[in-house]
């Protein structure tokens, strides 16, 4: 059991090492992507390690960002707006932008496309789960927080023993889905080339494109397997004891059945190196700690000197400069559009609201009906749910190039093809969350459809649409923002040497980058974030308000 | 019959030193259109060593909020707290509270909630866990240890709050209605013990703090009872209870002392005679009527078992027969007293002929009755229905009242004052409300066949 462990530990530090050595290499030009199946698991090592940069990132982040917010009222208003508009924006819209910024700023080739990957998984990522620690903290019974102070707990105190634990919760199942969305960012930002400019990264999502390019069943084959065993394998892992952990941090006050377990949280439990670590240097580490924090004396909570409040006006002031002066000089730059452009970009924007609109309604035509199925059958659904969870992990963007290899050959071009990749990456959601619904649905609800023999329209309209209305829309609002970001690489593709594109917002911000105009790509990434913004505020905030209050079943 | 005594003065010759005094103590939220709303009226109140004190109120009264300006957790608006002479400034340093909920951390196991207030107080590894397993012990849950606070009882999770606050061995221990999540039997004990733990005398702490809404509790543990009142929190009694402990709910005098809180807490809004610190009771001024809480349905219930028992009954031996507390039973009483419908005097309750009407009424003459008596009575019911009337399409939306309440009320109280106030016109069919479009309104005339086969809804 130790041995494990310890093997592990040297494997971490071996990792560390090789990804080091790597990044800091003699810059290379263009990456060559081998298609031997010997080569997977290299690249998978790398995608994973970006992963898990860039959720290391974004978690130190998260709980900063959320635990700032929640205690500073004043900028708490301003944050919370900054958050719900970033988490909004589709991230991708960004990446050629990027990707080219990073590439002009570090001498190192390497190092400049792999910081911008991370930075834009970490866009992706680190927004939901502030939002979720920030929204634990201000969950904190009110009771417990009480306790905490008349205790004289130290800040650092409550934080290791109400805060972080409060947050626990939410943090983890966060983590899965800002995970899950960063392989979906990593996937496309791994297989991107522009035109003559080669941004590709040694990786799964690389291997994946070259072998569809190429035409390599074999290897196509072993890339999908290599994808699946990857995110089957950090499922078991990491996310299943996690959420076991996670159990420890539930506010509830009489133990429940509904307990997680997991094999591999019992092995970390028992390793006697672990608790020999813990008792040799972290506990006292810890002591000390508190030691410190009991010497001084408690704060009082006094009026922020003149001094703070003179440094934080003109911390204010430099931020509102930089953000006119960006303004400004974004205005410049627009100054270049022709109102033709202005048509066709709107009208592009119009086509590819279409598509995201008709990859919605094409996947609720089959996940709702599906997923109520599966949720009104017990047994089917332990089946299903797993497989779901598991297809709905694998990123649609590496199977994207696979995709197109197939619909090249049917004869289809990328306007089918952007809404099937539409559909890939984002039906999961919508399946899921039907089910999840579907099987809240209090069976005395049901009940009351058998007895007054209710037809099956009725059963539907006044059963089951409402009861799974407030699931449906988390599902679709998921749904809808991934759709939009997959659109960036979906109507524009450089596959086997030439260029498929589609007439569309997503194709427009590509090529735009790929001609070199900044005013255009400037213009259409700013109506993409305006238009994802807006119709999340015009159309989803409703109908989520409308879930919490007419539609909410009390328990 | 007068218990009202000056504490301990009449006993001992001198003064004791208070521990913690509140001198006019004040809880307000300014309006910004100049209005306050007062949560507590100035008052004073001092607690001295060697007494088990009980604030005893109806909810609303500030209890818990003036629980937590005497600790330090709060700032009071107006006024001073002053510990052992010096005023505070943040949380005390040697208090303790229990609270209500238990307060325990999920994730910690009992030793490591008990050992938490040592830990933030710097105390060694070794130190932590041998005080934390000797107070462990003295509250009977020896064995326990390394249980998570979900695989306890109510009981025994209120017995690690116990240790929690006494293992740092505070100069006052403060509780926060700490009884009232817990099932009857499970509360007696607890009480028992507590009063076990106090007459050991082997703690150092010197006075205990507590605050209930339950009058059976505060006479049968306090020293000292401090009754307040509501609207705005004020002092309407404080009396020393001379009986020996263990002390015997079936004994005459506890029954006296009990009917007597009963009298004074059914006693109409400001009487300063009763109150003891004498200019805090001043400041409670005529205020904007308040409608009590209670459902159409709850008053109705109460005036059919008035009228069984002849007509008139003892609030107290009322609250024993429908094991009500405070809480539920006074909203009671004072709506169908603000209908007319029962008459309160020297802590009993009458029946009035147009209650008695009421309770043997058919159910739809009933509303009709609740209905005249209302439109007279009910300042909140006639601005409605008026308001709504002077518009041509009856209807008027929910902001419009709320902006008017808010100016006397706190939020929370002016949504509770709507919902009541819904509550009561709906029965009384005086008017109806929309909850999705948020909209009162005053429906249309039902056209007379339907009437006749409508029926009543109880609510």
């Amino acid at each position: 059991m130790d041995a494990i462990v310890f093997a592990l530990l040297f494997a971490v530090i071996y990792a560390i090492v090789a990804v080091a050595r790597y990044w800091f290499s003699a810059p290379v030009a263009a990456v060559e992507i081998s298609l031997s199946p010997a080569a997977i698991p290299r690249y998978a090592f790398y995608s994973l390690v970006r992963m898990i940069v860039a959720y290391l990132l974004s978690l130190v982040f998260a709980v900063a960002y959320g635990y700032f917010a929640a205690y500073h009222k004043r900028a708490e208003g301003p944050m919370l707006a900054l958050l719900d508009i970033l988490q909004s924006i589709p991230v991708l819209s960004f990446l050629p932008g990027v990707m080219l910024a990073m590439v002009s700023l570090f001498p190192s080739r390497q190092l400049g496309v792999e910081f911008g990957s991370i930075i834009l998984i970490f866009t992706g990522q680190v927004w939901n789960m502030a939002f979720s620690f920030y929204a634990s903290l201000k969950a904190v019974p009110r009771e417990l927080m009480e306790a905490s102070r008349v205790y004289r707990f130290s800040p650092l105190q409550r934080f290791l023993q109400l805060e972080l634990p409060q947050g626990a919760i939410g943090l983890v199942w966060n983590s899965m889905v800002s995970v899950a969305g960063g392989w979906f960012f990593l996937m496309a930002c791994e297989m991107f080339v522009l035109g003559k400019r080669d941004f590709r990264l040694p990786g799964l999502g690389s291997y994946l494109q070259s072998a569809a390019s190429a035409g390599d069943t074999a290897a196509i084959t072993w890339g999908i397997a290599a994808m699946i065993g990857v995110v089957v394998l950090i499922d078991q892992l990491v996310w299943r004891p996690a959420i076991a952990w996670s159990d420890k941090f539930k506010l509830e006050q009489v133990e429940s059945s509904g307990a997680h377990s997991s094999g591999v949280l019992n092995l970390l439990r028992k390793s006697p190196l672990l608790s020999r670590l813990r008792d040799g240097i972290t506990t006292p580490l810890m002591e000390r700690f508190y030691l410190s924090a009991a010497r001084e004396k408690p704060e009082v909570k006094s009026a922020p000197s003149n001094w703070q409040r003179a440094f934080l006006v003109l911390a204010g002031l430099v931020a509102l400069l930089f953000i006119l002066h960006g303004v400004f000089q974004g205005l410049l730059v627009l100054r270049a559009i022709t109102p033709a452009e202005i048509v066709t970009t709107l009208e592009s924007a119009g086509a590819t609201f279409l598509r995201v609109l008709a990859a919605l309604v094409i996947a609720s035509a089959w996940t709702i009906p599906a997923g109520v199925a599966i949720g009104f059958n017990p047994r089917l659904a332990r089946v299903a749910q797993p497989l779901a969870q598991i297809a709905a992990s694998v990123p649609a963007t590496a199977l994207f190039p696979v995709l197109l290899l197939g619909l090249v050959s049917l004869g289809g071009g990328l306007n089918t093809g952007s809404i099937l990749l539409m559909l890939l990456g984002t039906q999961w959601y919508i399946l899921f969350n039907v089910i999840a619904g579907a099987i809240a649905i209090p069976s005395e609800f049901r009940e009351v459809a058998d007895i007054f023999r209710f037809g099956q329209i009725e059963r539907w309209r006044t059963v089951i649409l409402p009861a799974i209305f407030p699931y449906l829309i988390t599902g679709l609002v998921t749904a809808s923002g991934g759709a939009w970001n997959a659109s960036i690489v979906a109507e524009y593709f450089h596959f086997k040497g030439q260029v498929l594109s589609t007439f569309g917002l997503g194709a427009e911000i590509s090529s735009a980058t790929d001609a070199g105009n900044f005013a255009l790509l400037l213009l259409s990434t700013i109506v993409m974030a305006t238009l994802v913004v807006s119709v999340n505020r015009l159309v989803w905030r409703p109908l989520y308000r409308r879930a919490e209050t007419r539609y909410r079943i009390e328990a | 019959m007068n218990l009202v005594w000056r504490g301990s003065i009449a006993i001992m010759g001198s003064v004791p030193e208070p521990l913690i005094e509140a001198r006019q103590v004040e809880k307000f939220y300014e309006q910004p259109s100049d209005n306050r709303i007062q949560v507590i009226a100035p008052l004073d109140l001092a607690v001295y060593p060697g007494e088990i004190l009980t604030l005893l109120g109806p909810s609303g009264s500030g209890k818990s909020t003036l629980l937590r300006i005497l600790t330090g957790l709060s700032a009071a608006s107006a006024g001073q707290v002053l510990w052992h002479g010096s005023p505070i400034n943040g949380p005390c340093e040697n208090v303790s509270i229990v609270f209500q909920s238990f307060a325990l951390f999920p994730w910690l196991t009992v030793l490591e909630n008990v050992e938490a207030p040592l830990k933030a107080r710097g105390v060694s590894e070794a130190g932590r866990a041998a005080r934390s397993f000797k107070m462990l012990d003295s509250v009977g849950l020896d064995g326990f240890e390394n249980a998570y606070p979900k695989e306890l009882s109510g009981g025994m999770k209120q017995r690690v709050g116990f240790a929690r606050a006494l293992v740092v061995e505070p100069e006052v221990l403060f509780m926060d209605e700490p009884f009232s999540a817990l099932d009857v039997l499970t509360a007696e004990n607890l009480r028992s013990e507590l009063l076990e733990l106090w007459e050991d005398k082997k703690m150092p702490t010197r006075a205990v703090f507590i605050v209930t809404h339950n009058i059976e509790e505060a006479v049968l543990l306090g020293d000292r009872v401090v009754v307040l009142g509501k609207n705005p929190g004020r002092i309407r009694t404080d009396f020393r209870v001379d009986l020996p402990r263990p002390r015997d709910r079936k004994h005459p005098r506890f029954n006296k002392i009990v009917d007597f809180i009963y009298q004074v807490l059914t006693k109409p809004d400001g009487d300063a005679a009763l109150a003891l610190s004498g200019p805090a009771a001043a400041a409670a001024q005529p205020k904007y009527p308040m409608l009590p809480h209670a459902r159409t349905g709850g008053i109705a219930g109460f005036l059919e078992i008035l009228a069984d028992h002849n007509g008139r009954e003892d609030v107290y031996r009322m609250a024993d027969l429908l094991s009500f507390e405070i809480d539920d039973l006074l909203p009671i009483v004072e709506g169908a007293a603000l209908l007319g419908f029962v008459k309160v005097t020297e802590g009993d309750v009458e029946i009035t002929p147009e209650g008695l009407e009421f309770a043997n009424a058919p159910i739809l003459r009933q509303k009709e009755l609740f209905r005249n008596t209302a439109l007279e009575h009910v300042a909140l019911l006639k601005q409605i229905k008026r308001a709504l009337e002077s518009k041509s399409d009856h209807t008027l939306p929910d902001d419009f009242f709320h902006d008017i309440l808010d100016e006397h009320f706190s939020e929370e109280e002016t949504v509770r004052q709507l919902e009541t106030a819904i509550n009561w016109g709906r029965y009384a069919e005086i008017f109806d409300h929309d909850s999705e479009r948020k909209r009162f309104f005053i429906p249309e005339e039902t056209p007379p066949e339907q009437q006749q086969v409508e029926v009543g809804t109880e609510t």
